[in-house]
């Protein structure tokens, strides 16, 4: 059994906010710059020159990369062998987003009641996804989720006999819909299977994939190289003023379901993808 | 290679009519920002002439310490069509932000003259640099949401609209389209 003080999570997430929204990861920064030599649009190669441009600012002056620093969204996946001491898991991922927005000058964008909309002051509470794994570490993931590629996020119940052309319609038709206000070129998580509330999870699962890594079967990774090719004839282009390069990337992950069940969710994300991880 | 145009507010209807769908603009002069709780306060009237100005739909991250403005990139436009004809009629010649425009603020930049200016979401920090000084200039009860007066230095902008109704969203990815 390995002992864990709350406080090491609460420092680990405060760093992890402010190194996402700061810090464009590699992998991101790399497809901008292939997508730079592939875009046919003069106007479309402008934006992403602006977009490499603004991660180089954001990084050498340690602002961040965009207003809307997002939502913060933790994966933290707990080895059984640990215990947490010294104060709660919740508690300490809520404290580390607080302090983590407000010493990294990021914007506060949570409202405590959906409806009544009152900013909680410190982008707190995060939204928690806790697994427990063998082992006696804690790893950690943060992804920043802005507010207008979410809003462009669909969820489908598909009958079990849905052709595969079906599913190809409504993600086609979610990303052309997402168009210019969700700011392409995006990232596609896509989700299928599983139920209801966890096909959501994992297209939002699916966006943490280092950019350019393909799912380890050989049809879904081929299907995933389909549709991007099939995203990209879209047109939609950088921030939707037309182009050849519309998605960077496209995951997909399953899950088994239900024999009357066939989910699928695509989850948007902007080209400002701001996910970093740390193992404690 | 594209023409890019330097502009200075506050901006005339030549100015406007002479822009083009496409056309990359470098701003210079005040522009003002406003997104979705400062129109509803607006209540028709802004707190300022806007005749030839700009509105940015925008609100920065805090100010770090002796800098000028945080992030600020645009925030989606369409949430402001509702407001935005009425102060295209009052002679406000140009809004920024990202996304496409409703039917009907396209139909009042044809008629008063008026464009639509793109800048890129997510290049937040990039815009800033373009800042030379900002202060509130109503609603400082609105947080970032108030309205801030920047006097901005080659800005840069894209016109996605333009007063003759040409929209780069339309054009540009029919052209793309495959």
């Amino acid at each position: 059994m390995r002992e864990i003080l709350a406080k090491k999570i609460t420092e680990a997430i405060q760093n992890l906010c402010i190194e996402a929204n700061t810090d464009l990861s590699e992998d991101v920064l790399a497809a901008l710059n292939k997508a730079l030599t592939k875009e046919e649009s003069p106007t479309g190669r402008e934006v992403l020159r602006q977009l490499i441009n603004n991660a180089k600012i954001a990084k050498q002056e340690k602002v961040p990369l965009c207003q809307d620093t997002g939502t913060a969204v933790v994966f933290i996946e707990i080895g059984q062998e640990v215990r947490i001491i010294e104060g709660s898991l919740e508690e300490a991922i809520h404290t580390g987003v607080s302090l983590g927005y407000h010493k990294g000058s990021l914007r506060k964008s949570m409202v405590a009641d959906p409806l009544k909309r009152k900013n909680t002051g410190d982008n707190a509470p995060a939204v928690i996804h806790t697994e427990i794994v063998p082992g006696e570490n804690i790893k950690i993931g943060l992804l920043c989720k802005g507010g207008g590629a979410e809003n462009r996020s669909a969820v489908k119940m598909f009958n079990p006999t849905a052709a595969k052309e079906e599913i190809e319609r409504f993600i086609l038709e979610t990303v052309e819909k997402a168009g210019p206000d969700a700011c392409p070129p995006f990232i596609i998580g896509i989700g299928i299977g599983g139920n209801f509330d966890t096909v959501s999870l994992i297209a939002k699962k699916a966006l943490l994939r280092p950019v350019g890594k393909h799912h380890s079967e050989k049809d879904t990774a081929d299907w995933e190289r389909e549709l991007q090719e099939k995203i990209n004839k879209l047109g939609v282009g950088p921030m939707g003023l037309g182009g050849r390069i519309t998605a960077l990337a496209v995951n997909i992950e399953k899950r088994p379901c239900h024999i009357s069940s066939l989910p699928v969710a695509v989850n948007i994300e902007c080209h400002a993808h701001r996910y970093k991880e740390a193992t404690i | 290679m594209v023409e890019i145009i330097k502009i200075k507010t506050p901006l005339t209807d030549h100015d406007i009519q002479s822009l083009k769908a496409g056309n990359e603009l470098l701003i210079s002069g005040k522009i003002y920002t406003a997104r979705d709780a400062a129109h509803r306060e607006f209540k028709g009237n802004p707190p300022f002439d806007v005749k030839g100005q700009i509105l940015y739909y925008a609100s920065p991250t805090p100010a770090k310490p002796k800098t000028v403005i945080g992030s600020i990139g645009p925030t989606t436009s369409s949430r402001m069509d509702a407001f935005t004809p009425e102060l295209i009629k009052k002679g406000l010649k140009a809004t920024i932000g990202k996304g496409n425009r409703g039917r009907e603020v396209v139909a009042a930049m044809k008629k008063y003259k008026a464009v639509y200016l793109v800048v890129p979401g997510g290049a937040a920090a990039l815009l800033a640099k373009h800042i030379k000084k900002a202060k509130v200039m109503a609603y400082p009860e609105l947080g970032p949401e108030a309205v801030l007066e920047l006097e901005v230095l080659d800005f840069p902008a894209i016109v996605a609209i333009d007063s003759k109704g040409r929209n780069l969203f339309e054009i540009g990815k029919k052209e793309y389209r495959r």
